[in-house]
C-alpha cells in the first residue's frame, strides 16, 4: 500500500505543478514575478519540473526597486541565464520619473509602496493577463484569505469581500480585458516546507540565506543591514554580527536574524527552533498596521 | 509525513475560533510576535482575555463585526501530519464560503455547543459536509465544561446527531468530547472525561486514515496542457501535462482519449523529467502515448477498460453561490477540471431545505446558498463520474459567462 502514498512534500509539488500547468492552460499573456529570493526561487524550480523539456510559457519578471540586496540580483540574473529563460526587469526608478512620484523620506526610505506603480505599468506594458507569485498563506493573516487565483480589477485591487469560490482543484481563470489573475502556486506551503523541499531538492540559493559577518545597526530590536539606503545617525548603534537573512526583501524594509547556521540542516533547525514568525521578525513593513499587508493587497500589491 | 485537510464548522459562539486557537497554540505554530500582536489588538479595543478569534479572522471588516465571512486557511504540524485547516463561517449567509472551504476537506469538524445539543446550524452543516461527500466527520461537543462533564448530556446529543447522521449517509463519524477553552481533550486526554474511552482530538486528527481516500481504481488523467519543444533534438517530443487525479498508470496500459473515444496506449510516463515505469494519483505526469492522435486540453485520458459516464444531459445538486437568481433556461459555462464546455439549465427539479432537508418541488425562486437539483445540458459531451462514487471527477463548477464569476457548485448525479 505505501508505495502509492505521497508524503507531504510530494503533495504539495504536484499541487503546485498542477497550478501552473492551468495558468499556461488558462491564459494567453502569463509571467512569473521573480525577485531571487527563496520563494520566488522555488517557484521557477517548480516551474522547471512542470514544463521541461519544453520551454517556459511565460517570462521571468522582476520588479527592481533599486534597494534590492546585490547577492540576489545577481542570482536572479545567473538562474535566468542557466536555465535560458527571458527575464524582463523594471526599475521602480524609472517610474518615479516617468511619473514624478515622490520618494519616501525617514530613516528606512522604503519604496515598497511605489513596487505597485511599476509592477501595475509592467501588466499594462506586456499585457500580462496572470502573474505567478510566490506568496504564501502562512505569511500574514490578509494573505490567508485569498484564493489561489486571485482576480485583480484593472488597478490591481483585490477585493476580499468579493473572491470568487474557489471548488475543488477547479480553478476559474476567466476575466475581463484589462483584469488580471495573481496566482500563488505554493499557497499552501509553510517557511518549514519551502526550507524542506530546498533541501530534498537540492535548490541553490543567494549567499545572504546563510550566515555571514555583515554591518548591521540595530533598531528596535531588528538588525538591519547598513547601506547607503539607510539614513544613520551619529546615536545609532552599529555592529559586526553574524547573521543570515530569513526573507529576502528590500535592504530598507527587510532586517536580518544572528546566526550561525551555514548550511541547510542548520537553518531548519533553526527555523524549528524560532519563536517568531516569518515576517514578525524579518519585516519592517509589516509594523505599519494590524491591517498593513490588507490594505496593500486592496492596492494593488502582490 | 502526509497532509489532512480539515474543515470546521461552527460559529464563533460554539468555540470555533477557540479551538482552532487552540490547536495552533498547543501546536506551537503561534508565534510570540503574532500573540503579542493580538494581545494589543484585545488591549486597544479595551477588552480583558486574549481573544483568539483575532488569529483566525484576518480582514479587518472580520474584527471590526467580530466575524468569520470568508475561509481563512491555517497550517500547524505534529511530526506525523502537516495539517490544512480551512476555517470557514458558519452563518447561513456564508454557506458559499463553507463550501469552498468544505470541497477539499479530507474531515469535517462540526461544532456543537454542548449547551444547546444538535440545533438547525448542526443539521445544515451535516447536509454540507454530505453533499460535498467530505469522508470523515467530527462531531466535537464542546463547552463541556459548562454542562459540568455531564456524560448524560453528551449521550443524549451522540443520539440526536446519529439520527441527523443517519438520514444524511454520513459515514466515518466519531464523537469527543471537549472544552476548547481549558484545552480538555485537544491535546491530551482529559481527568474530567473519565467515562470517555475515545482518544483526544489531535490525536485523532493525526492517525484517521486518509491515504485510503485516494482513489487508486479509476485512471483518470485530465489534460490540462501539451508540451511540445518543438527544437531540433525534440521535434516530435508531444507530452500530454497533467494531474493523474485516481488511479494507477503503467506504461503499456490501454488508454482511451475521451470525449473522442479514440484509443491509444501509453509509451512512456515521465515526473520533472524523468521517465518512470508507473503513476499514481494525485502525481502531475506528462503521458505520452504510442499514436499520434488528438488530445488538447479539456480531454481525459482513462483506462480503456474503466470508462467513466460520457452525456451531454447532466443531473447535479447545485449549490447556488450567485447574486442573480437561478432560473431554468439560463446559460452558463461548466467547467470540469480543465473541460470547459456551453450549458444551459433545463430543469430545476428541487430545492433542498437545507435546515429540515425537505424537498420544495420547483421552486420560484433560486438564490444565493440555495441548493437545488437540477438537470443541466451541454454543448459537447462531458466525461464525468457520479460525485459520490468519484469526487475528484464528479465535482464541476458553473461560470456566469458575461460576469465571469463563478456561481454553482456541482455535484453530478
Amino acid at each position: 500500500m505505501s508505495q502509492y502514498r505521497l508524503d507531504h512534500l510530494e503533495q504539495l509539488e504536484s499541487e503546485a505543478i498542477h497550478i501552473m500547468r492551468e495558468v499556461a492552460g488558462q491564459f494567453e499573456k502569463p509571467a512569473l514575478l521573480f525577485s531571487g529570493g527563496k520563494d520566488s526561487i522555488t517557484l521557477v524550480h517548480l516551474a522547471l519540473k512542470t514544463f521541461r523539456p519544453g520551454k517556459f510559457p511565460f517570462p521571468l519578471v522582476h520588479i527592481d526597486t533599486g534597494h534590492n540586496f546585490r547577492e540576489a540580483l545577481d542570482f536572479r540574473d545567473e538562474l535566468a541565464d542557466k536555465i535560458g529563460e527571458k527575464l524582463i526587469v523594471r526599475k521602480v526608478a524609472d517610474t518615479i520619473k516617468q511619473q514624478n512620484l515622490t520618494e519616501p523620506k525617514g530613516k528606512f526610505a522604503s519604496r515598497n509602496a511605489l513596487q505597485t506603480f511599476t509592477l501595475l505599468d509592467t501588466i499594462n506594458e506586456f499585457k500580462f493577463d496572470a502573474c505567478i507569485g510566490g506568496a504564501r498563506r502562512d505569511e500574514e493573516k490578509a494573505r490567508a484569505k485569498e484564493r489561489i487565483f486571485s482576480v485583480r480589477d484593472e488597478f490591481g485591487q483585490w477585493d476580499p469581500k468579493l473572491q470568487r469560490p474557489e471548488l475543488w482543484n477547479t480553478y476559474n481563470g476567466r476575466i475581463h480585458k484589462g483584469e488580471n489573475v495573481r496566482v500563488f502556486p505554493i499557497s499552501n506551503w509553510t517557511e518549514l516546507d519551502i526550507w524542506n523541499y530546498i533541501r530534498r531538492e537540492n535548490i541553490d540559493l543567494p549567499s545572504i540565506y546563510f550566515a555571514h559577518n555583515r554591518e548591521v545597526l540595530e533598531y528596535e530590536g531588528q538588525l538591519v543591514a547598513t547601506s547607503e539606503f539607510i539614513q544613520l545617525e551619529e546615536t545609532d548603534k552599529i555592529s559586526i554580527r553574524k547573521v543570515r537573512y530569513r526573507t529576502v526583501g528590500d535592504m530598507t524594509c527587510t532586517a536580518a536574524v544572528e546566526s550561525t547556521a551555514s548550511n541547510i540542516d542548520d537553518i531548519i533547525k533553526e527555523i524549528i527552533a524560532t519563536k517568531t514568525s516569518e515576517r514578525g521578525e524579518t519585516r519592517i513593513d509589516d509594523r505599519v498596521s494590524e491591517a498593513a499587508m490588507e490594505d496593500r493587497k486592496k492596492s494593488g500589491y502582490f | 509525513m502526509d497532509i489532512l485537510r480539515f474543515i470546521t464548522a461552527g460559529s464563533v459562539d460554539d468555540g470555533k475560533s477557540t479551538l482552532i486557537g487552540r490547536l495552533l497554540y498547543d501546536s506551537k505554530s503561534i508565534m510570540i510576535d503574532q500573540l503579542e500582536a493580538i494581545e494589543r489588538q484585545t488591549k486597544n479595543r479595551g477588552e480583558g482575555d486574549i481573544d483568539l478569534a483575532l488569529l483566525t479572522d484576518g480582514l479587518r471588516a472580520e474584527r471590526e463585526q467580530g466575524i468569520t465571512i470568508d475561509v481563512a486557511y491555517k497550517y500547524f504540524s505534529t511530526p506525523r501530519r502537516k495539517f490544512i485547516i480551512a476555517d470557514a463561517p458558519g452563518h447561513i449567509q456564508y454557506t458559499r464560503n463553507m463550501v469552498t472551504g468544505a470541497s477539499n476537506a479530507d474531515l469535517i469538524i462540526i461544532l456543537v455547543d454542548a449547551r444547546n445539543g444538535v440545533i438547525e446550524q448542526t443539521r445544515r452543516h451535516s447536509i454540507i459536509a454530505s453533499l460535498l461527500n467530505i469522508p470523515h466527520v467530527v462531531v466535537a461537543i464542546n463547552k463541556m465544561d459548562i454542562v459540568g462533564y455531564s456524560q448524560d448530556t453528551y449521550n443524549n446529543i451522540v443520539i440526536d446527531f446519529a439520527k441527523v447522521a443517519a438520514s444524511l449517509g454520513l459515514k466515518n463519524v466519531t464523537y469527543i468530547p471537549i472544552s476548547a477553552l481549558d484545552g480538555d481533550n485537544i491535546v491530551d486526554r482529559s481527568e474530567n472525561f473519565s467515562w470517555y474511552e475515545g482518544e483526544p482530538l489531535l490525536h485523532l486528527l493525526e492517525n484517521v486514515e486518509v491515504a485510503s481516500d485516494v482513489d487508486l481504481t479509476h485512471a483518470r488523467f485530465p489534460v490540462q496542457y501539451v508540451i511540445r519543444p518543438q527544437t531540433d533534438v525534440l521535434h516530435d517530443y508531444r507530452g500530454y501535462a497533467g494531474k493523474l487525479i485516481s488511479g494507477i498508470y503503467r506504461k503499456g496500459d490501454k488508454v482511451t482519449v475521451l470525449p473522442s473515444g479514440v484509443q491509444s496506449k501509453i509509451k512512456a510516463i515521465e515526473i520533472g523529467g524523468k521517465e518512470i515505469e508507473e503513476a499514481f494519483a494525485p502525481q502531475s505526469i506528462v503521458l505520452h502515448l504510442e499514436d499520434n492522435i488528438d488530445v488538447s486540453r479539456g480531454d481525459v485520458i482513462v483506462a480503456s477498460n474503466d470508462l467513466p459516464k460520457v452525456a451531454q444531459e447532466l443531473d447535479i445538486l447545485i449549490c447556488w453561490m450567485g447574486n442573480k437568481p437561478l432560473a431554468a433556461g439560463n446559460r452558463y459555462l461548466l467547467q470540469i477540471n480543465s473541460r470547459l464546455v456551453k450549458s444551459i439549465v433545463k430543469e430545476i427539479h428541487y430545492k433542498l431545505n437545507v435546515n429540515s432537508l425537505e424537498q420544495e418541488p420547483s421552486p420560484e425562486l433560486v438564490s444565493l446558498n440555495d441548493i437545488v437539483k437540477a438537470t443541466i445540458k451541454t454543448a459537447s459531451p462531458v466525461a464525468y463520474d457520479v460525485y459520490t462514487d468519484l469526487r475528484v471527477n464528479g465535482g464541476a463548477i458553473l461560470i456566469d459567462e458575461t460576469s465571469n464569476v463563478t456561481v454553482g457548485a456541482c455535484m453530478i448525479q
